[in-house]
């Protein structure tokens, strides 16, 4: 039986996800041969006269790009970003990630439920990156998303699941893919991620700053098979609560 | 008129020209024309005029910094 | 246990010709019975997903396959799923009681502490127009009927309310015609007067009903589905509202959407194969919980138990173990749930599940119509209506009250209030 998950009509077998901010051809490659990335982020920027390098030329055929809405501040913004990637031909999916502070980087849940709802009445496939809280989460559900992206960690930290309780919430109360995202700083972490049940990991940073990239990027890939095959063959016995109590609770029973 | 942010004033160029000029292909950017899609068999045709906001966009790297 | 049968069928001395010869045919040929799955005019139809969901993973579930090794995972997972549900459920489980009992112990000190919930229940009318062969009002039974008027209700519902009862849950035999929406909206409204807290257990109604009934005061709405194998359901129920298996099943969501804070839901033990039932109840709430999860939820866990005029009707292969193992895998699965354990148990048992599953116990019940004064100072019964059925624990809300706090346990009698 093959292990994959859905998002949109496409059915994916490996659960890393490459961001490709600080990225390098490096990167892309050491991503797709030693991690199988099959789904590559990418950002929508304004076209300038000094730099013409195109990633497109970079990304093999079968990954596919997952365009982000980065540097929309409100959810109309995020539309209008939405918009143009899909008009740059690579398919209907996107990311919505809407920061209104620049201190924190933290995603903005309220204008991410109403950018949800907006574009995937307009067929795109929606991914929503979005802070663990449970009622945004369902929010994001019925606005019609089709995986949720809690993070982490703050963006960019490095910091691991910083948010553990919160994004296990949502992996045992939402019926829909979770992939974590932001903040994963070692593969330790993304496997923990995995076994947690999540349905794949999305990094960036911890790879495109590591000593030799090539590398970390196949431990990444490592670690998520690990903790995936860990989750699906269930966690074994953990006595936590000590021995059985010595004044047995069932002495009713006749 | 704004292309990208800039202010410029309007030379009779045609959106294509534009890109062109820019030493894009018409296939690598999408744009938009006073925030709508402007659609890409326009591009020949659409001279942008004084009160035009013109964004010109391509992708790049980006995610999970 | 194989062979073993309740004997259902009694015909009562007062029935005429004609409805003898109705009730044999009723009995004996299925093809004069209606299509229990289909809806009468007039039943709301919502959407069928969660039906749909829960009767096929009931139908799917095969009991026997689950081993000693999938019960010693599920004991320790952090958190329950549908399969480790389902293995908790099963046969293997059973040498494992003791284990069940300490996480379920574990999983509601966690979310209501030492607390266990008093109420009682007022019948008002034992009318109904169901024929459900194992019930005590059932139409064709001879029983003593009756309705309290509106100043019975009043004058039952003082006695019970000066015992410092604090919830009261309103119940009816299920007869639109004789206990109509106004009738219930009225007793309702006076329940209101004297009780923080009014839960109905009446027959299914639509979303529109509910609504009005949740002005009236009411906010709890509980229905027991009997059993949820719509084959062995159509053999129990054979004439009435009743016999429409999928809108009772709605009911719930019904009176959700009409806007009801909390509903109760429940098997009748021993009328089918409760471990089904029981996998069948669980889903219910489980996969409701996740739609609404706003809402409270509640199971009851009845077992069969004597009627009048059949004392013999009994839970077969559901003993009192079995019903700890069902218990224990309801609190595990549903951590959040209350569970009710009726005075149909005996109170030996009901101060050992308090302190393991359960949260909400029925005191100073009785099943009879108009008779709590009586009960309450063991005076001569008057003009009082028939009982549904026995029960086992006849304790006093205040014997119970103190029974509970020697048991070591908080007995609390409201924990919320109204608020429209």
């Amino acid at each position: 039986m093959s292990d994959t998950f859905t998002l949109g009509n496409k059915e994916f077998t490996s659960r890393f996800i490459l961001g490709s901010g600080k990225y390098s051809v490096d990167l892309i490659k050491a991503a797709v041969e030693e991690a199988g990335a099959e789904i590559i982020t990418c950002s929508v920027r304004r076209a300038n006269t000094q730099k013409h390098e195109n990633i497109l030329e970079y990304i093999p055929d079968n990954v596919t790009l997952l365009p982000n809405t980065s540097g929309a501040r409100n959810a109309e913004e995020a539309v209008r970003i939405a918009h143009l990637s899909r008009e740059l031909g690579c398919g209907d999916y996107v990311k919505i990630e809407i920061m209104g502070d620049t201190k924190y980087l933290l995603p903005d849940n309220n204008e991410t439920v109403k950018a949800t709802e907006m574009l995937s009445k307009e067929g795109f496939v929606v991914l929503p990156y979005m802070y663990p809280d449970l009622y945004a989460a369902r929010a994001l559900r019925d606005a019609g998303a089709a995986a949720i992206m809690p993070l982490a960690s703050p963006i960019g930290s490095n910091r691991g699941l910083s948010t553990k309780e919160f994004i296990q919430i949502l992996i045992d109360e939402i019926d829909l893919p979770i992939i974590v995202d932001a903040g994963i700083g070692k593969p330790s972490e993304a496997c923990a991620a995995m076994e947690m049940g999540a349905a794949a990991v999305m990094c960036n940073t911890a790879i495109a700053t590591a000593g030799n990239v090539e590398q970390m990027a196949s431990a990444f890939g490592d670690a998520i098979r690990a903790g995936r095959k860990a989750y699906l063959a269930g966690t074994g016995r953990v006595l936590e609560r000590g021995a059985e109590a010595s004044d047995p609770l069932l002495g009713f029973l006749r | 008129m704004q292309i990208n942010g800039e202010k410029c004033t309007p030379d009779g160029r045609s959106v294509m020209q534009i890109i062109e000029d820019m030493g894009l292909k018409k296939e690598m950017v999408a744009v938009e024309l006073n925030e709508e899609i402007l659609p890409k068999d326009e591009y020949e045709k659409y001279v942008p005029g004084e009160e035009d906001v013109v964004e010109i966009v391509q992708f790049m790297g980006g995610g999970a910094f | 246990m194989e062979g073993k049968k309740n004997q259902f069928f009694v015909d009562g001395k007062q029935l005429s010709e004609a409805a003898l010869n109705r009730k044999h045919e009723l009995e004996s040929d299925p093809s004069s019975r209606t299509d229990c799955m289909k809806f009468m005019p007039g039943m709301d139809q919502i959407d069928p997903t969660i039906r749909n969901t829960v009767i096929n993973e009931m139908n799917n579930y095969d009991y026997n396959k689950y081993t000693d090794m999938d019960v010693r995972r599920a004991l320790h997972k952090r958190v329950i799923d549908v399969e480790d549900f389902k293995a908790l459920l099963s046969p293997a489980a059973f040498p494992h009681l003791n284990e069940m009992a300490e996480r379920a112990h574990y999983e509601t000190g966690k979310h209501f502490g030492n607390t266990v919930y008093l109420f009682t229940p007022l019948y008002i009318a034992n009318y109904c127009e169901n024929y459900c062969i194992y019930c005590g009002f059932n139409c064709y039974n001879d029983i003593h009927r009756k309705q309290l008027d509106k100043e019975e209700i009043r004058h039952e519902m003082e006695v019970i309310a000066k015992t410092g009862i604090e919830e009261i849950l309103i119940l009816t035999g299920e007869s639109k015609k004789k206990s109509s929406i106004e009738y219930i909206g009225e007793a309702c409204k006076l329940a209101k007067e004297y009780f923080r807290n009014v839960s109905l257990e009446v027959y299914p109604a639509n979303i529109d009903t509910y609504k009005y009934w949740h002005e009236c005061g009411a906010d709890y709405v509980t229905v027991f589905q009997e059993t949820y194998d719509s084959k062995k359901y159509e053999t129990l129920h054979l004439l009435g509202h009743k016999r429409i298996f999928p809108y009772r099943f709605e009911s719930q969501e019904r009176a959700i959407l009409g806007g009801m804070r909390g509903v109760g839901f429940s098997a009748l033990l021993g009328l089918s194969d409760f471990r089904k039932d029981a996998l069948a109840t669980g889903l219910h709430v489980y996969y409701l919980q996740r739609k609404y999860p706003w809402v409270e939820y509640s199971l009851s866990c009845p077992r069969l138990r004597p009627i009048i005029n059949n004392e013999k009707i009994n839970p077969l292969d559901v003993g009192e173990a079995q019903l700890t193992q069902i218990l224990c895998a309801y609190r595990m699965f549903l951590p959040y749930a209350g569970i009710v354990v009726s005075s149909r148990e005996t109170k030996r048992f009901r101060n050992g599940i308090v302190k393991v599953a359960a949260t909400k116990v029925s005191a100073g019940v009785s099943t009879g119509i108009g008779d709590h004064e009586a009960k309450y100072t063991h005076t001569e019964e008057v003009d009082t209506g028939d009982e549904q059925f026995e029960i086992a624990d006849t304790r006093s809300f205040d014997s119970m009250y103190s029974d509970m706090e020697k048991e070591g346990m908080q007995p609390v009698t409201n924990d919320y209030l109204y608020v429209g």
